[in-house]
């Protein structure tokens, strides 16, 4: 992190705060370096992932999972907890009937520890404004067209609360390993803009 | 100046675009930013409720995600006199 080249006048910017928090002994390299390794560490998809397929092949684990998901993800070794804050998590469904998908209207909260970093159109106007009044329209921008009969079911995010969606597991992958199947879930399927 | 933060429901910000393949971080600054921003509240400089606020109230929509950070970060440390 030391070794940042970058010229552009907000990364200078961002340098010159650095370099006035260190002097004040507020900061120091190697803490911003252990910040963001533990960040990479512990936000990652793949952690969503291994959720959704353990709920797929685990029906007890499920029941536990959408009752209260802060007390099963635990025996993932897995939990919302380690950032700054700790949320509660709720794990919403799909179904033949209902399709959900999760925004944060008012800013940006996201499980990272499940989902990792959230992506920059998450983040934007575009979808915040957009999904809770036209969802049907925001999801097909995204590629995913779901029927007329398809009820949709936005999840509005804040500080203490955060959603995950449980896609429905795909056709023909009924002798798939657990392993395999976390392997078909994409982060769009976990925030409801894809349908797995 | 109102602060209207919740934009649900509102037009006018054009469609979603999807980057393929977006990494976690754009520039090497920004993950500085999110750093830097984890430790201050880790050392209780300010909390993360006076981060959300001051992001709120300085933030613009013409500014990018992490430089609305920055803004925000700044504004915190120069209120609370520690630069």
């Amino acid at each position: 992190m030391s070794d940042d080249h970058d010229d552009s006048p907000i990364a200078a910017r961002v340098r010159e705060l650095e370099a006035i928090l260190e002097e004040k002994g507020l900061l120091d390299a190697r803490e911003l370096d252990q910040v963001l390794e533990a960040f990479a560490h512990k936000a990652s998809p793949a952690n969503g992932f291994r959720v959704v397929a353990r709920a797929w092949v685990d029906d007890g684990f499920k029941a536990r999972l959408l009752e209260n998901a802060n007390e099963a993800l635990p025996e993932l070794g897995l939990s919302m907890g380690g950032g700054l804050q700790v949320q509660r998590l709720h794990v919403v469904e799909n179904t033949a009937q209902v399709h959900n998908v999760i925004v944060c209207t008012l800013c940006s909260c996201y499980p990272l520890s499940l989902l990792g970093p959230s992506p920059t159109w998450y983040k934007s106007p575009a979808y915040r404004s957009k999904v809770v009044s036209h969802p049907r329209e925001v999801l097909a921008q995204f590629g995913l067209t779901l029927p007329e009969s398809t009820e949709i079911q936005v999840w509005d995010a804040n500080a203490e609360s955060r959603y995950m969606v449980l896609p429905r597991r795909p056709a023909n992958t009924e002798d798939l390993t657990e392993a395999e199947l976390a392997a078909k879930v994409t982060r769009n399927g976990l925030i409801g803009t894809a349908a797995v | 100046m109102p602060r209207i933060n919740d934009v649900g429901g509102q037009d006018g910000f054009g469609p979603v675009v999807e980057e393929l393949d977006e990494p976690p971080f754009h520039a090497d600054w920004e993950a500085h930013v999110l750093a830097m921003n984890r430790a201050l509240i880790g050392r209780d400089i300010y909390n993360l409720d006076e981060f959300r606020d001051a992001v709120e109230r300085t933030m613009s929509h013409e500014s990018s995600y992490y430089e609305n950070w920055f803004r925000a970060i700044r504004t915190l440390l120069e209120e609370k006199g520690v630069v």
